[in-house]
């Protein structure tokens, strides 16, 4: 899995040059999404359009490449197709597309995944089907009122079949979360809100694996799993960064990161840090 | 035996139709005793439209047609974006079911004004907009549009039947009440009523007019808007909606469309009416029929117009 995780995290590292993407939420749940799918998801290329299968949804879905790095490493996709990042024939763009095998659902728009993975739930639930729905919600994301109306239904309907995932790399899109809308206690709230909760090092996989162990963690009810990450995490020339939130660098930066993901060299980034996107 | 409500019609259908699943975001006047009787395919998300939205969405990617029912003004509004994103951006077969729209919200007062729904519906690509003018094409459309595959919002509107149909519901056909050469007065939903009182006026008055009922506005009848087009020397849009968006809107990209240029009256809102019970708001907001026909009266006058 290791060795996976450093093939995600190369593919994201690539498809920051050219139009850029958003590397460091990409970064932060690439271990999380290698982990899931090696794991826990029962779920795979000849099964992605099963009944029975698990339901993999990310709610920020700015975090893409590294869905796609995953899908590419696990043969969903060829590795050959991100290169056709943000090119106008194919559907790989800056979020998510349904048009890219094993991607369930499309998101960029913050605080919907939560709720549409509830009905996935719920209509999994009606059936009396295996599958269960899991979805990765974004720490800046939790500032959208509708994570939490869907955290009072989940909770209320009692979807022990649920699984949240937060990526906790403490950013929003720029500004560290605690200084601007703190989040902690987030355990408690997600508690308060019916959940079982369990918090990992999102980086660690003996410690993933104890937050994915036991589903549901607290029978009849949800289960969320809190993962303290790193934004831009691999990479410490933007790790922690909050303007490297989005990044498009040159190929000679591209390059030189990846010798930094590779542990051979410091990479020097001199392209233009873009605040919003 | 009396007739078939909104309610046992959508029974009936979820009885024979296993995909149907029945949500609500705590918003039970019309299906109020339908939990009993549908168990776990009635839905109940307490009062969060945008999760209700939402969650509908994956029902319907399990294969479920979620028929759900909230005030029009919240649904269509709290939850546009879910709609637009979730719903639209798939075509998902999500039956949005808007209650109280328009005038219906009455003494409510302007934060319960659905007014602006038409217009909101129809800017989504794929998106049907039904809007019954009583409660009997509320029962006949119900079927139709949930054999759609399209997202469809529905007008809700259980208004006693006053006007005599005799045109089977169908998705993107109008009714010809009254037909008319000088006027046609068009109109769907809780005034269609009235356009026919007007009507029975003006022929009075010695003014041949009739009544198209829309039925639904997406999609919408073409053929019978242009036909009275070329033959009337007045349209009359009326409606309880905003001017902007909704029919008038709807016939002036038509007709611009097809190089045809018909006089039309638009009698809509252009402001949030002012909130009383219902047969108070028509006629303070001038839309009783004897005040419609009056209003068409002085704009035959103004523009001259010998009808």
């Amino acid at each position: 899995m290791t060795d996976q995780a450093f093939r995600v995290r190369q593919h994201i590292v690539r498809m920051s040059g050219g139009g850029g993407c958003f590397i460091g939420a990409s970064l932060s749940c690439a271990d999380l999404v290698v982990y899931l799918y090696e794991r826990v998801l029962d779920i795979s290329p000849t099964t992605v359009t099963s009944r029975d299968r698990d339901y993999f949804f990310l709610s920020k879905g700015h975090d893409v490449p590294a869905l796609y790095g995953a899908l590419a490493e696990r043969g969903y996709i060829d590795s050959a197709r991100l290169d056709h990042h943000l090119q106008p024939g194919d559907n790989i763009y800056w979020h998510p597309s349904r048009a890219i095998p094993g991607v369930e659902f499309h998101s960029g728009s913050l605080g919907h995944l939560l709720s549409v993975s509830i009905g996935v739930a719920m209509g999994i639930r009606l059936d009396g089907g295996p599958g269960r729905a899991f979805v990765v919600l974004g720490d800046g994301e939790l500032d959208e009122g509708s994570v939490w109306e869907g955290a009072l239904v989940a909770g209320a309907k009692r979807l022990e079949n649920l699984v949240v995932i937060v990526d906790r790399n403490e950013f929003q899109a720029n500004i560290e979360t605690e200084s601007l809308i703190p989040l902690e206690p987030l355990a408690d709230k997600w508690r308060a809100f019916g959940f079982g909760v369990v918090e990992v090092n999102g980086h660690d996989f003996a410690d993933i694996e104890r937050g994915f162990s036991i589903l549901p963690l607290v029978a009849g009810h949800p289960t969320v799993v809190i993962a303290r990450t790193v934004r831009g995490k691999g990479l410490p020339s933007i790790e922690r960064r909050a303007d490297r939130w989005f990044a498009r660098f040159t190929e000679e930066e591209v390059n030189a990161l990846l010798a930094e993901l590779a542990g051979t060299a410091r990479a020097n980034l001199t392209s233009e840090t873009l605040v919003v996107r | 035996m009396s007739a078939a409500t909104y309610e046992d019609v959508l029974l009936a259908a979820a009885k024979s139709d296993p995909r149907i699943v029945v949500m609500t975001a705590e918003n039970r006047a019309a299906i109020r005793g339908l939990p009993p009787l549908l168990g776990d395919r009635f839905i109940d998300v307490g009062i969060c439209e945008q999760t209700m939205i939402g969650a509908a969405t994956g029902l319907a990617l399990r294969g479920r047609i979620p028929v759900v029912h909230a005030l029009a003004t919240f649904l269509v509004m709290r939850a546009f974006e879910f709609i637009r994103t979730d719903v639209g951006i798939l075509g998902l077969p999500v039956k949005l079911v808007g209650a109280v729209p328009g005038f219906l919200s009455d003494g409510n007062g302007p934060t319960h004004q659905a007014i602006e729904d038409v217009s909101l519906m129809r800017g989504i690509p794929g998106m049907h907009v039904v809007c019954p003018s009583d409660e009997r094409e509320l029962v006949e459309a119900l079927p139709a549009v949930l054999a759609s595959p399209h997202p469809t919002y529905l007008r809700f509107n259980a208004s006693p039947c006053r006007v005599e149909h005799h045109k089977p519901f169908a998705l993107g056909q109008s009714e010809l009440i009254l037909d008319g050469q000088a006027v046609m007065l068009l109109g769907y939903g809780l005034l269609v009523p009235e356009l026919v009182v007007a009507a029975q006026e003006l022929r009075s008055a010695g003014i041949d007019a009739g009544v198209l009922n829309l039925r639904t506005l997406v999609p919408f009848d073409e053929a019978a808007v242009l036909k009275h087009a070329a033959s009337a020397r007045l349209l009359v849009t009326v409606e309880d909606h905003f001017k902007v968006g909704g029919l008038f809107s709807i016939v002036a990209e038509l007709c611009l469309r097809e190089h045809v240029s018909p006089h039309v009256l638009p009698l809509a809102l252009d402001r949030w009416f002012r909130p009383a019970l219902l047969p108070d708001v028509l006629r303070t907001e001038g839309f009783t029929g004897p005040a419609i026909a009056a209003r068409v009266r002085d704009a035959l006058a103004t523009k001259k117009l010998h009808a």
